[in-house]
């Protein structure tokens, strides 16, 4: 057993690592955590400004649509299909990591390629639905005038309804937090930018196992490594969705 | 012993036996148990959905299923970094070396929510110049419903 061998081994004697990996998996270990530790103060600097307001948009209300749907009221539903999205393209990249182990390099293919395909759908999802929201118009009572605005980082139609008024058959707010498109495009945003270097990484990843380069070297660490990188990927979004979408 | 010789790289001292096919079906089976965990979440998203629209809602119910999704969110992050980046899987060391760290976030999150609620109550009683005013909770409604108060 691979646990067996670890008991007799002075880890801290010297000549050898104490961490038993190779370098650039640690390294990239340390980066994932120093990475955390941004996304974490995003969040919780979010949930600050959040905790301190009397009044907060209810996201069952801000993101309730689905393309092509029309204005049907569809709360939770996209983002659960960007979620699944997401979870099945980590699932596909631990199945490319294991074919690197057995130095499949049909398999890594298969699956990196597929991998690939679930980070270019979930980008697109994003794409969408920030589109949705800056264009998505909505009546808001500003200085006593009727305005129809879009969510972006300096305006937030999702304000609490003024009751009884109404504009087209909508009915009309107030203005909601600023700070809510401000976080909502930031954090959504880094997350994207995340998703899209990962992408990025797993093309490259793909044109060098077509090209036989990790057939050379004899192992499949590059493949591991931005493994680590896209399952990060998936395990902050656990955590945005938690917090803008969910609660 | 499953010692076989460094291959490629002088700072791992042994290598983990190339998992088989049972590996296949703990990833098989973690993928399950995440999209369980998500579809729990969902539901009770719209629990909190369909409680916002009943007019007598109760405030303390909401934040406690707030919180059990919070406590699941947890859970799905302990499985993808457990099995699918193989942390479990590494030397004590390492999992050390990472996870205690993070337990920095504890106080990093208790002292600015503390911090964010402090400025609530320093803002509605104008820096504690005048007393809190009657508790105001505005649900949000359905701007899609016209006529909804």
């Amino acid at each position: 057993m691979a646990t067996a061998a670890t008991v007799d081994t002075k880890w801290w004697g010297g000549g050898r690592s104490p961490f038993n990996v190779e370098y650039g998996k640690l390294m990239m270990w340390y980066f994932l955590m120093s990475d955390a530790f941004t996304f974490g103060a995003f969040l919780i600097s979010y949930g600050t400004i959040r905790f301190s307001q009397n009044y907060w948009p209810d996201p069952n209300h801000v993101f309730n649509a689905f393309p092509f749907a029309g204005h049907a009221n569809l709360p939770l539903a996209f983002v659960s299909l960007m979620t699944f999205i997401l979870i099945i393209s980590s699932v596909t990249m631990v199945l490319a990591v294991h074919a690197g182990h057995h130095m499949d390099r049909k398999g890594v293919i298969k699956w990196m390629a597929w991998t690939i395909v679930g980070g270019i759908a979930f980008l697109g999802c994003q794409a969408w639905e920030w589109t949705h929201l800056i264009t998505g118009h909505h009546a808001v009572m500003i200085d006593g005038q009727i305005q129809e605005i879009g969510t972006t980082v300096s305006r937030n139609p999702w304000g609490a309804v003024i009751p009884g008024v109404l504009h087209d058959g909508e009915a009309v707010s107030k203005t909601g937090p600023v700070a809510f498109g401000g976080y909502f495009f930031g954090i959504t945003g880094f997350h994207g930018f995340h998703v899209l270097s990962g992408v990025v990484i797993n093309i490259i990843m793909l044109a060098m196992t077509i090209n036989g380069a990790f057939d050379k070297r004899g192992h499949y660490q590059m493949i591991e490594k931005a493994g680590l990188y896209w399952h990060f990927v998936d395990l902050v979004w656990v955590f945005v969705f938690l917090c803008f979408y969910l609660i | 012993m499953d010692h076989s010789s460094n291959t490629h790289s002088p700072e791992v001292t042994f290598h983990h036996a190339p998992a088989g096919d049972e590996h296949v079906k703990k990833i098989i089976r973690t993928t399950v148990i995440l999209s369980v965990i998500t579809l729990i979440e969902l539901a009770l998203g719209f629990g909190i959905y369909f409680i916002h629209q009943s007019p007598d809602y109760s405030h303390a119910l909401v934040l406690f299923i707030k919180g059990v999704i919070v406590i699941l969110s947890l859970l799905k992050a302990f499985y993808i970094v457990g099995v699918f980046m193989h942390l479990g899987d590494e030397v004590r060391n390492l999992i050390m070396t990472i996870v205690v760290p993070l337990l920095l976030f504890v106080w990093f999150i208790a002292a600015f929510l503390w911090e964010g609620n402090s400025w609530l109550n320093l803002r509605n009683t104008d820096a504690g110049s005048r007393p809190y005013p009657e508790k105001q909770i505005v649900a949000p409604k359905d701007a899609k419903k016209p006529g909804v108060e």
